[in-house]
């Protein structure tokens, strides 16, 4: 059995060889595009001020990218296989609200995480039963249980703010490793981020996801429990907003029912820059690390000169947009001169 | 003959849409008047209809880019754009006329859908993320275009704030437009070639292309349609609330997405009507408008509205996959 399954792994490996050397060429060029713009934008700020070279501030940047940072990764599992969500902010949320309520009852602080954890898998389990069991498209039921999760914080919070907090809470979002001017957040990040490429990239639940998102009906067809996988990807997904809801709330103290608007676009466009196609079947998680410091350190940047918030949403639109459009082009291009060199030959 | 049966099976299905949205309505309506026998005045009658108008505007514009297969979530931001826009014209330039300024939003609103219609049609970038983008871009010119400040009612003419409220036949001029698009655009997606075109890409793109139908075109129609609603929506809804603010109509679109979902609109594509839209747009107005009739507080209401949404979703997709089994067993024997 082990044997012929092997056999038939390396015989789908050679099938695969051109088709796989094209798109290895094609990914590592738009990580090193994005290197190269991360590149750019140091430079650029470095000489614009004073201030942003500078490894305190470079590392104290970190804290307002971490949790989006840290909800990009489950999202390039989602994206990979073609689907979508678009009810993380408000699967955060309700987390946050879960952890602000249970604070202000005097809950410690373990027994916050899990059950902020345990929230938000509830939240992306329901996401995943919905969207597979009756195979309805994903972006309308993330469309509806937005407004659902976000819809039960508004209504048990109303007008009221949550500010008590257990001493020592405000660690996981504010303070740095002992000893380092390293954030914890950070560390967390960066653990998670090696977490999630060995699995995208070692592990046959990675490799899975690829055939996905390039084809669900012969993934299926080959034995892929295709459902059972976008359900693991939801709940997975609404596990991290849990996690993403403690450091958010740990950070800013302050549990409101409009905490996190707007945050769906922004990890979305994380995972799109860092070079997912949308479509699914492409993509990497280093890709999508350095898009997450791209797109932080521009932010961190233009605050810097003082630029307003309007603007950043604005550039982030462009940005998500941009980061569609160009690899499109680039592969357009890219045939074109195939083409022509093929008629040269001719 | 499978043609014609065909058209038949869409027409059946519509027509029953309909009716279980009136029996619905007509359901919900009797609990909720004998509970408060106010709601059924003529006055707060009016009230859901006019504050209905502007949704179902929307609405249609929503309804063809789902018709065609995709979904439009910038459409809030685009009406806090054009009725900023036009909030502000009327201020500096309190001569141009109200109608003009209705037709001046309908342009800017036209421009916004365009672009997006155009990354979507010939940059091929899939509807959710074109209009995910634009809609935080939208949103965000808005304020650079009102440097963050406010159009009170005090610095708007009298004629454009009186536009809702103003009446003829007993009807106000707000619920007038309002008809009046749905009118059209019945008539539109009926009768015309480039209504049936819609339907036809979103039934079956592929299809669709073998018989003619220009895809990209078609595509970037549905948008600029939805625009052009949208900007007439923005307008209008300056001036029936009588002020101009930039975070106004933020999550329309979920409100948009839901009376088209509730009229029966499919998400894959190549089904709905106008009047199965118009009906859900007075039900989703009819549920919001009972939420205090029932105690529930209005933090409550965005809560509820993604709940109708849900049921009618999976309420849609069972009957879809029924009536898909059914043809398929009838194809067979």
């Amino acid at each position: 059995m082990g044997e012929s399954k092997q056999f038939v792994a390396q015989s789908r490996l050679i099938d695969e060889m051109s088709l796989k050397n094209r798109l290895v060429e094609l990914v590592t060029k738009w990580e090193v595009i994005l290197s190269f713009l991360l590149v750019v934008i140091f430079v650029f700020f470095s000489n614009m001020t004073p201030y942003f070279l500078d490894w305190f501030n470079l590392m104290n940047a970190t804290f307002q990218f971490s949790e989006k940072a840290i909800m990009a990764l489950p999202m390039i599992f989602i994206i990979m296989c073609g689907d979508i969500d678009i009810s993380i902010a408000s699967i955060i949320a309700l987390c946050a609200y879960v952890i602000g309520i249970s604070a202000e009852a005097g809950m410690g602080i373990p027994s916050l995480i899990l059950l902020s954890m345990l929230v938000g898998t509830i939240a992306g389990l329901i996401n995943g039963l919905l969207i597979t069991g009756l195979n309805m498209p994903a972006i309308a039921v993330t469309l509806a249980t937005q407004s659902i999760y976000r819809g039960i914080a508004t209504g048990m919070l109303g007008e009221h703010a949550c500010t008590k907090f257990p001493p020592g809470f405000s660690f996981f979002g504010q303070e740095f490793i002992p000893g380092t001017i390293i954030p914890f957040a950070f560390v967390l990040y960066l653990v998670l981020m090696l977490l999630f490429f060995f699995v995208l990239h070692k592990t046959a639940y990675g490799r899975r996801l690829y055939a996905i998102g390039n084809s669900a009906e012969t993934a299926r067809f080959s034995g892929i429990n295709v459902q059972r996988t976008r359900i693991i990807n939801y709940t997975l997904t609404g596990m991290f907003c849990g996690i993403a809801a403690v450091l958010l709330a740990s950070r800013i103290l302050s549990v409101r029912s409009n905490i996190a608007t707007g945050w769906d676009l922004e990890i979305i466009t994380l995972v799109v820059l860092g070079g997912v196609a949308i479509t699914g079947g492409r993509g990497s998680v280093f890709g999508v690390f350095i898009g997450s410091l791209l797109v932080g350190y521009l932010k961190f940047g233009m605050g810097l000169l003082k630029f307003s918030g309007t603007v950043m949403t604005i550039v982030i639109g462009s940005l998500l947009i941009t980061a569609v459009l160009l690899p499109r082009l680039l592969d357009i291009y890219k045939a074109n001169r195939k083409l022509k060199m093929q008629q040269g030959g001719l | 003959m499978p043609d014609n049966s065909f058209s038949q099976f869409i027409r059946r299905t519509l027509a029953r849409r309909e009716a279980t949205l009136m029996l619905l309505l007509v359901v919900l309506l009797v609990p909720i008047s004998i509970r408060s026998p106010q709601f059924l005045s003529p006055k707060n009658i009016n009230t859901i209809l006019n504050d209905m108008a502007i949704l179902v505007i929307v609405a249609i514009g929503q309804f063809y880019v789902i018709l065609s297969g995709g979904i439009d979530l910038s459409v809030g931001s685009v009406i806090a754009f054009t009725g900023m826009a036009c909030g502000m014209i009327n201020e500096s330039f309190p001569q141009v006329p109200v109608g003009l300024l209705l037709l001046v939003g309908m342009g800017i609103g036209a421009f916004l859908g365009l672009v997006n219609g155009m990354l979507v049609a010939y940059g091929k970038i899939p509807p959710i993320i074109t209009t995910l983008g634009t809609m935080s871009i939208f949103r965000g010119m808005t304020f650079l275009l009102s440097k963050g400040t406010w159009v009170t009612a005090h610095e708007m003419t009298d004629s454009y704030i009186a536009l809702p409220r103003t009446t003829f036949l007993g009807i106000s001029y707000l619920l007038w437009i309002a008809l009046f698009v749905i009118a059209i655009f019945y008539y539109f997606s009926r009768y015309t070639r480039t209504g049936r075109e819609i339907y036809a890409i979103g039934g079956n793109p592929t299809a669709a292309k073998f018989v003619g139908v220009n895809e990209n075109r078609t595509r970037l129609v549905v948008f600029l349609i939805s625009g052009t609603l949208c900007g007439l929506a923005g307008s209008l809804w300056t001036a029936r609330y009588a002020s101009a603010v930039n975070e106004m109509a933020t999550g329309f679109e979920m409100q948009a997405v839901a009376a088209c979902v509730l009229g029966g609109v499919n998400f894959s594509g190549g089904a709905g009507g106008i009047i199965g839209v118009a009906l859900g747009t007075l039900f989703l107005g009819v549920v919001t408008n009972a939420l205090p009739v029932i105690y529930l507080s209005v933090f409550w209401q965005t809560f509820v509205q993604g709940l109708i949404v849900l049921i009618a979703l999976a309420l849609n997709t069972i009957s879809d996959q029924r009536k898909t089994k059914k043809l398929l067993a009838q194809r067979r024997a």
